[in-house]
């Protein structure tokens, strides 16, 4: 619990550092990698991810100090080059793409690995730390660092809101954008150049293995909660600074815990929270949609056998008991219990000494879903011309789902019909 | 069979096209009138998209080169308008279908402006025009396919082009909105635009092109439709690849070398 307050008082200058730190990076390379997602270059990003370390360790060896500024520019010159590669292996041989990838992203990172062992064999004080390179370590983050991190990330939302128009439209259809007269190769470029960009920034708090995840995950994550590509970025942003924020916490908490793993674990969080619950589109709310549907059917029926049985007797409004109403319909003793108890509820019908009677409104709602079903058989008999013995199962279904102006545009065209095909009354309202 | 015209809307001379050195047009050689329909028709893989992508810049050319408006592409971008292929695209894209009409707009505003009001006016009305005003909303995985091609096509609208070089625009389109597309065409053909339609129903040719290019790897005849528009050159476009060219550019693909000595 202390941590807690220690940490969200930011009152450390460490932790602050840490937290703004992680935050910038992590929403930085989610906005980037919301387009590297829509252009289906994934993959590349982990690419460039694993291939910065060789340049991190070879900045090192060159100059002999930590100095953040460096190790970025040795890191984006070996990212950089792994993409020159990967394009030129693709150009110029019979190797497929994915393949190149594979290929660029082992060799850099094997000759990451070599570098970095040779570094800490050699004795030299001042390398200890390099490795948290791989898997990131954002309690490492300081003050100056966070500098150079912010100017990078500013440098990069300016970019992309500056080009966010034609990053767009190279995304969805490079083609129309050629023939626009679009500089589509120098945009390509400035996408993966902000790749690299994002990539470096992020690899000293989220490592060199795990960088790709930070870029993509997020926009994957918000896809799920929106169709506009604004505001995928702007959520996907959110959601990058959240797992930002969580993995320095814990990390915090944790100190024998790596910052990288945790954001990553934390966004991976989001994403399969945002599989599950995102409006429309996830499983969670695509079920409460079914159980509604399930439930408005099930009670809509139940007001239908009221009806058929009212009908029969040429009176709506005698008592019914579960028996009779049970025998009408085909469901479970209990569904029948809890659709007449949420009837009850909205006031469709009432209780009388074990039986159950329809209110005035109950009995108005029942007559428009038998109205709808009568219709919707004439409709299908008179204007697709199915057999009347075939529509009944058809109109089942159709009648908890037409509205008004549905049911108003089918009076018009049937002309306002007193019988359905089977000859029984089309209700009145 | 070739006719040539003074004054063309478009002019192709001697233009070779490669895919990593193997030619899929070879020489192709022909002109446009202005104010014309124009149908490219040949079979499958015969290089129609290569030709359309070729003179929109989308695609570079070997040798040979290409004049619209007697002048070259970059000069005259603004006036040209390309309607890709619909498969060229991924629909799950997050954007609505007024966002894609809108890119139609970008050509005219340049980099780093934004569309306005008035973009959004034209785009609407374009919408429209191919009958689409209710769905300008919707999300473009949300239509059908022929629901996209009309998306495609009312983007090359907003463009306000005075030439139009559309692939398969008709692919997936029933028949009445092929129809409806088709009187817009006309329409346009007779406020002097040039269109050039890639198409692959021969029944409807006759109806709706004044003009027609026959291409099968290389050129087989351009020219009115009444005129070129027979049996015979159709046999020749359809009958088959010469094998023989095919051959040829499987070699110079494999030995790299350029069309052209240099
Ligand atoms: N990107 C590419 N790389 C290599 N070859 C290609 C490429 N695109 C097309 N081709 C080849 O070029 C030839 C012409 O293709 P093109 O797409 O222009 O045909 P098309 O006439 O449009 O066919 P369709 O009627 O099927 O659309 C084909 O043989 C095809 O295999
Ligand atoms: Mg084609």
């Amino acid at each position: 619990m202390d941590d807690l307050v220690t940490f969200f008082s930011f009152s450390d200058p460490n932790i602050r550092y840490v937290v703004f730190g992680s935050i910038l990076l992590a929403a930085s390379s989610a906005i980037v990698g919301c387009f590297t997602l829509l252009k289906k270059k994934a993959l590349v990003g982990d690419a460039v991810a694993h291939s910065v370390l060789p340049g991190v360790c070879a900045a090192f060896l060159f100059t002999g100090t930590k100095n953040i500024s460096f190790l970025i520019c040795g890191a984006f010159f070996t990212g950089w080059m792994s993409l020159l590669l990967i394009d030129y292996i693709v150009a110029h041989s019979k190797i497929k793409k994915d393949t190149a990838i594979g290929l660029v992203l082992s060799v850099f990172f094997g000759a990451g690995i070599v570098l970095l062992t040779f570094i800490q064999q050699s004795g030299n004080s001042s390398q200890s730390g390099l490795d948290s390179f791989i898997f990131g370590k954002a309690a490492a983050l300081v003050g100056t660092d966070l500098v150079t991190f912010g100017v990078i990330a500013i440098i990069l939302l300016v970019i992309v809101s500056v080009f966010f128009k034609e990053l767009t439209l190279v995304a969805f259809d490079e083609n129309f954008a050629k023939s626009l007269g679009f500089p589509v190769k120098s945009l390509d470029m400035l996408l993966t150049t902000l790749t690299v960009l994002a990539v470096v920034t992020g690899i000293t708090a989220v490592g060199v293995v795990l960088m790709a995840a930070m870029l993509i995950t997020p926009g994957a994550a918000a896809r799920y909660w929106t169709d506009n590509i604004r505001k995928m970025v702007i959520i996907a942003a959110i959601f990058g600074a959240l797992s930002g924020i969580l993995g320095a916490y814990i990390s915090y908490v944790a100190p024998s815990m790596p910052t990288g793993p945790w954001m990553v674990v934390t966004s991976s969080f989001i994403a399969v929270i945002s599989f599950f619950c995102a409006p429309k589109k996830g499983i969670f709310a695509k079920w409460v949609r079914n159980n509604v549907n399930k439930t408005t059917m099930r009670d809509e029926n139940t007001l239908k056998a009221f009806y058929h049985l009212g009908e029969r007797d040429e009176d709506f409004e005698l008592p019914r008991s579960m028996a009779t109403l049970a025998d009408k319909q085909r469901i479970g003793e209990k569904q029948l219990k809890k659709s007449l108890i949420s009837l009850c509820s909205k006031g469709l019908i009432k209780e009388t000494e074990e039986k159950w009677i329809l209110t005035k409104t109950g009995v108005q709602d029942a007559a428009r879903i038998i109205k709808l079903h009568r219709l919707w058989e004439l409709y299908l008999t008179n204007y697709m011309h199915i057999a009347p013995d075939h529509v009944h199962d058809d109109a089942e279904t159709i009648e908890h789902i037409i509205t008004p102006e549905i049911e108003n545009e089918l009076e018009h065209l049937l002309g306002y019909p007193s019988d359905d095909p089977h000859k029984q009354k089309i209700p009145r309202l | 069979m070739k006719e040539d015209i003074v004054d063309p809307v478009l002019e192709i001379h001697d233009l070779t096209v490669s895919y990593s050195r193997k030619p899929v047009l070879w020489d192709i050689d022909f002109s446009l009138p202005k104010g014309c329909i124009a149908g490219i028709i040949g079979p499958n893989g015969a290089g129609k998209s290569t030709l359309i992508k070729t003179i929109m810049g989308v695609i570079p050319s070997s040798s040979g080169y290409i004049k619209i408006f007697d002048q070259t592409l970059n000069a005259v971008r603004s006036r040209v308008s390309y309607v890709p292929q619909r498969e060229s695209v991924d629909w799950d894209f997050p954007a609505s279908v007024l966002d894609v009409v809108l890119m139609g707009r970008y050509g005219k505003l340049g980099l780093f402006k934004n569309t306005n009001k008035q973009d959004k006016r034209i785009a609407l009305e374009c919408l429209e025009k191919v009958g689409l005003q209710d769905y300008t909303k919707r999300q473009i995985s949300q239509l059908s396919g022929g629901q996209q091609q009309r998306v495609f096509l009312a983007r090359a609208l907003a463009q306000e082009a005075d030439l139009y070089l559309m692939d398969e625009p008709f692919a997936g389109v029933d028949a009445a909105t092929e129809k409806a597309i088709i009187e817009i065409l006309r329409e346009m053909a007779n406020k002097n635009k040039t269109i050039i339609v890639v198409h692959h129903d021969l029944q409807s040719v006759v109806n709706y092109f004044d003009w027609v290019i026959l291409i099968n790897m290389r050129l087989v005849a351009s020219g009115p439709t009444q005129k070129v528009f027979n049996n015979k050159l159709i046999q020749e476009a359809y009958g088959g690849k010469l094998t023989l060219l095919t051959e040829i550019g499987n070699i110079l693909e494999e030995r790299q070398i350029p069309p052209r000595e240099k």
